[in-house]
């Protein structure tokens, strides 16, 4: 017998792998938690009910509406050249509206740079987002002012803040909870794995949500996973639950939940939001190169605003006129932000120096005054 | 704390008095708690100040350093111990992009008062990653502080000064110092950041910090005996460098060497002799020399000796400094 055909009969004899082991990051069933179909109807799920009153779905609907215009509108002015780069979260309303929402007021978010939706439901100015896109800034916004982290760019690295907020929030006695936002890409870091291990031997309350929205710019997610992506939460010993990104109502209840079970001190749980990214991972990015458009097609027809508008329309909770003044606000919505970034003002140079440190620091102190000197040689100059 | 104490010693009470002091100072590390870490530096704290706040942490140093970040932002006042210098690189990310970048990238509205305390530098005869000098990676780094302490009094009060600072400190401990003994007074009579002239000399400074600024003065007290009055400073603070002090020292000796472990290519003394350069230009008698490691990896134990700057190799800087 051949070494090869040894090997082939190897493989013949290896026992079978079972389905629900063999499900990779991209199968989606069966552990998808849904409230709301792609049809717009309610469902019911054991365990995690939701009840809702009509007000509470219209208000869900306007985000929606409110942070995709928003993103829209971030889109369109980075292709007039108003900001460098965008980040769009189109196609994933639904799981930043739903577990924006779910969180109370002392609870705190820590983003990666895609959180928009997250950001509106903590009543951050959207304005404030735009400043490190349009590059004025590297964050700018107060993070304590509304419990929202400042955007981090090196993947996975908030995880860690997180985490240790959280723990810090143990410490205090506090009735507070943390999520920490990250993507199907991010879960092969390092540091998101090491912010699973710290919150779970502290017992942290920290909810992980992780947004695999199928593409880390080019790189699906069966390059980053074998097993879908919320069953590493039980290697680590905390639960990992699978809810369906585009379902709004699923993602409220979900983390809600979660929130609930983190800030009782049962420590944390990983939350994956099966979800799409509907654009381009950055605006740099041209995912025509890497995916089919069918693809993009097929999760077309899931997408979270048409299934909710489609509940309120066949319930008769919203009417036209509801409707239409959720289209007024987001026009008026696109017109501020527009014009809000086009008179958003350079800052001055010297803010090189502001902020390095926060005590003073002999050469930051040298070197601004270099700067400044230099800087009024040249306005000695036009006046001569 | 009257009478000679080692500057493990030192360095232990200074954690003790800042944990009695601020309620929201913590320590973290790996194996920091009952084994009182690797070097006993915090020796009897967990037992004194309970597992809250003397945290044995998971084996992982990225972990330590980011989740320290987010004690900071809640509040705390977090030291990290990095169990040994070549184990802090795979907190790298956290500490030069997050840490060092948070207070600037809110616009001042957060504070990040964490000390990262590092046994670093060789000497002990340890395996490899056990012996690195890399205060030049952090003292690159604008938003980091970068000190390191030569003596059991510098050690306990700079300690206790890096602490108290609200931005984020390297703290880098001379691991072969550790058992050196020495006084401790009853208070700082420096700030963090000033150098201190350790040997008042004429002829030569010699410019040294943490680990080599005993190599320095026992080669200052040599070349007494050919008649050679050097003057020695002990840096004490890499990031800020304290140039005032520095530089009135190279003006009136007219000669400086630079001592250090690291290697000499883009280290600590490669921006000291060319800012002395620029700023003593018509005072030095000779170019500002420099006197470290050589661009090779940390060697084997066997052979450190002959990468290490010794009383020789300073010597020999010296008469070559002396001779123009």
């Amino acid at each position: 017998m051949t070494v090869k055909s040894t090997a082939r009969a190897r493989k013949k004899a290896a026992p079978a792998v079972p389905d629900t082991l063999r499900a990779t990051g991209t199968d989606a069933q069966p552990e998808l938690v849904q409230l709301l179909t792609p049809e717009g109807e309610r469902v019911e799920h054991p365990d995690y009910p939701l009840t809702t009153t009509p007000e509470e779905l219209r208000s869900l609907y306007r985000d929606l509406v409110l942070v995709r215009r928003f993103d829209g509108e971030a889109t369109a002015l980075q292709r007039q050249g108003e900001l460098g780069l965008w980040a769009s979260l189109l196609g994933q309303e639904a799981a930043q509206v739903g577990s924006g929402r779910a969180m109370r007021t002392g609870d705190y978010a820590f983003p990666t740079y895609r959180e928009h939706g997250v950001a509106w439901c903590r009543d951050v100015d959207p304005l404030n987002l735009l400043g490190m896109f349009r590059g004025v800034n590297h964050g700018g916004w107060d993070p304590n002012e509304k419990n929202f982290h400042l955007y981090t760019i090196v993947i996975g690295a908030q995880t860690l803040h997180a985490t240790g907020y959280a723990m810090g929030i143990t410490k205090d006695g506090a009735d507070d909870a943390v999520i920490a936002y990250f993507g199907d890409g991010a879960s092969s870091q390092g540091d998101v794995n090491e912010a699973f291990t710290f919150a779970s031997v502290y017992n942290a309350p920290v909810v992980f949500f992780c947004q695999n929205n199928q593409w880390a710019i080019s790189e699906p997610t069966t390059t980053q996973t074998k097993i879908p992506l919320y069953r590493r939460a039980s290697g680590f010993g905390f639960p990992g639950v699978r809810v369906d990104g585009n379902d709004v109502l699923a993602c409220l209840a979900v983390t809600r939940w979660a929130l609930d079970h983190a800030r009782s001190g049962n420590g944390p749980v990983l939350i994956e939001a099966f979800t799409y990214r509907m654009g381009a991972h950055t605006t740099s990015d041209d995912p025509t190169r890497y995916r089919l458009a069918e693809e993009t097609e097929a999760w077309k027809a899931k997408d979270p605003i048409l299934r909710l508008r489609t509940l309120l329309e066949k319930e008769g909770l919203a009417d036209e006129e509801f409707f239409a003044a959720v289209d007024a606000e987001s026009e008026q919505l696109g017109l501020r932000v527009r014009e809000g970034v086009r008179s958003m003002p350079d800052p001055d140079p010297t803010l090189i120096f502001d902020h390095v440190y926060s005590e003073p620091h002999a050469l930051v102190d040298e070197e601004r005054a270099e700067y400044v000197e230099y800087a009024a040689s040249f306005e000695a100059g036009e006046n001569h | 704390m009257a009478g000679q104490l080692s500057i493990a010693k030192a360095l232990n009470e200074a954690l003790r008095k800042s944990l009695e002091n601020d309620p929201k100072t913590l320590l973290m590390g790996e194996d920091i708690g009952k084994l009182g870490g690797v070097f006993r530096i915090t020796d009897g704290l967990q037992k004194d100040f309970g597992e809250d706040r003397v945290i044995d942490s998971p084996l992982a140093e990225s972990g330590i350093m980011g989740t320290a970040i987010g004690l900071a932002l809640r509040g705390y006042r977090p030291v990290v111990e990095i169990q040994f210098d070549g184990f802090v690189y795979p907190a790298f990310d956290q500490i030069v992009s997050q840490l060092a970048k948070m207070h600037a990238r809110a616009l001042g509205h957060v504070k990040m008062p964490v000390t990262v305390r590092i046994p670093y530098a060789g000497g002990i005869g340890a395996v490899e990653h056990h012996s690195e000098s890399h205060e030049a990676y952090f003292a690159h780094t604008a938003g980091l502080r970068v000190v390191t302490p030569s003596n059991a009094h510098d050690a306990h009060w700079m300690l206790r000064q890096a602490i108290e600072s609200d931005d984020p400190v390297i703290f880098l401990e001379p691991k072969r110092r550790y058992w050196d003994k020495g006084e401790v007074g009853a208070a700082a009579d420096l700030g963090l950041h000033d150098a201190r002239i350790v040997r008042p000399g004429t002829d030569a400074t010699l410019i040294a910090y943490g680990p080599m600024v005993k190599v320095c003065l026992e080669a200052a007290a040599a070349a007494e005996e050919d008649g050679r009055r050097l003057e020695v400073v002990d840096l004490r603070s890499l990031s800020p460098v304290d140039f005032t002090t520095l530089e009135e020292s190279v003006k009136r000796t007219g000669r400086a060497v630079v001592v250090h472990e690291a290697p000499v290519f883009l280290g600590m003394g490669a921006e000291l002799a060319a800012r002395l350069t620029e700023r003593c230009f018509y005072h030095l008698e000779a170019p500002v020399l420099r006197v470290g490691g050589y661009y090779a990896p940390y060697p084997p134990s066997r052979v450190e000796e002959a990468f290490l700057p010794d009383l020789d190799r300073v010597l020999d800087a010296v008469d070559r400094a002396l001779a123009y």
